[in-house]
């Protein structure tokens, strides 16, 4: 990814290839019948267009030439720390990709969110800590870990209310089997 | 009372299709806004991203006028797009300071030469590290920092003609 967007942003930036091709190949014949039909202007349009579209035709740039944070894909020393580093950031959400945890995402803004946990982990912080502190800034998006407030009461309740008429049903129709 | 029950499980059923079948029609809006709208920015202080431009920190953000804050980075297209846009709200008076995300000074300095320079301070945010701090969730977006250092509006996304009028009269409700 990186090594293509290099390639391609250098020729942009270098002059028209049709341009060059024609004077390496050293066709005089050719460069002066398109000047007398076209023009140097009208080369140099075509060649500006040439530009206009190869650079419109390549806007997935979206990834930063910069390598990784350090703490991004680099594990903590101590083993616990680690674990529970690693145990907060497969339960927060990557931003940008949205579908995966911090843990599985490629994104570059993960692998600095996996920073941030690994840095702070370090410094002495609680796992829960850091989770509030993005919590406070992205909202309850950001955690796998739905909160228990009235909203996600059903959430909760769900299970137990499942269970709970699941075994009313069974044992109604044991009743009923056993009374036959 | 036996009838509800046996017709209670494709009632059940047609009800989570009606329930899918609407959000699935219903356009998604996947922005995650920032929860800092409204209070106070994150203290913290970048290096200049360019040697032309100082750096920004916090106390920057706090001269007792609102201020425009954009988050940009050299390798993000649609912040090519919106690049007009900031000039224009620059030339109509609007200061706009900038962090680059994850950028080399090199690729910012081209980016300024090639669609324009806005910015009076630009920090350099490597390891988006302040970004996080802001609750915002890519590139670009752009804030409305008002007097006092607290986040008055938050825009998701290149800014549009369209946007233009928004983000001048939230520019302008946050000088009261």
């Amino acid at each position: 990814m990186i090594g293509t967007s290099e390639t391609r942003s250098h020729r942009v930036k270098s002059r028209c290839p049709f341009e060059r091709s024609r004077e390496r190949e050293g066709l005089g014949f050719a460069r002066h019948r398109s000047s007398t039909t076209l023009g140097p202007n009208g080369w140099r349009v075509r060649c500006l267009f040439f530009a206009v579209f190869l650079a419109s035709a390549t806007p997935a740039l979206a990834q930063s030439r910069l390598p990784p944070a350090a703490l991004a894909d680099t594990q903590l020393p101590d083993s616990r720390q680690e674990a529970q580093a690693r145990a907060l950031m497969e339960t927060l959400r990557c931003i940008v990709c949205q579908g995966q945890s911090i843990a599985d995402s490629d994104a570059d803004m993960a692998g600095d969110m996996r920073a941030l946990v690994r840095q702070r982990i370090r410094a002495g912080e609680r796992p829960e800590a850091i989770r509030h502190w993005l919590i406070e800034r992205y909202g309850n998006w950001v955690s796998y870990q739905p909160p228990v407030e009235p909203l996600t009461w059903p959430l909760w309740a769900a299970p137990v209310v499942l269970l709970l008429g699941g075994f009313l049903l069974a044992r109604g129709r044991f009743k009923r089997k056993a009374r036959r | 009372m036996r009838r509800i029950i046996l017709w209670a499980p494709l009632a059940a059923f047609v009800l989570f299709v009606i329930l899918v079948t609407a959000y699935l029609r219903a356009p998604s809006d996947t922005a995650i806004r920032s929860h800092l709208v409204g209070r106070p920015l994150p203290q913290f202080a970048l290096q200049p991203a360019v040697p032309s431009h100082p750096g920004l920190g916090a106390a920057d953000l706090r001269t007792g006028q609102p201020r425009l804050l954009n988050v940009f980075a050299s390798w993000c297209g649609p912040c090519v797009v919106e690049a007009p846009q900031l000039m224009a709200l620059r030339r109509r008076g609007v200061p706009i300071d900038a962090i680059a995300i994850r950028d080399r000074s090199e690729d910012v300095a081209a980016f300024l030469a090639r669609y324009g320079d806005p910015f009076e301070r630009i920090g350099s945010d490597p390891n988006t590290q302040v970004q996080i701090a802001l609750g915002s969730s890519g590139v670009p977006e752009t804030f409305v920092i008002d007097g006092r250092g607290t986040v008055r509006y938050q825009h998701i996304g290149p800014i549009a003609d369209s946007d233009v009028p928004a983000l001048i009269a939230a520019w302008e409700a946050a000088r009261q």
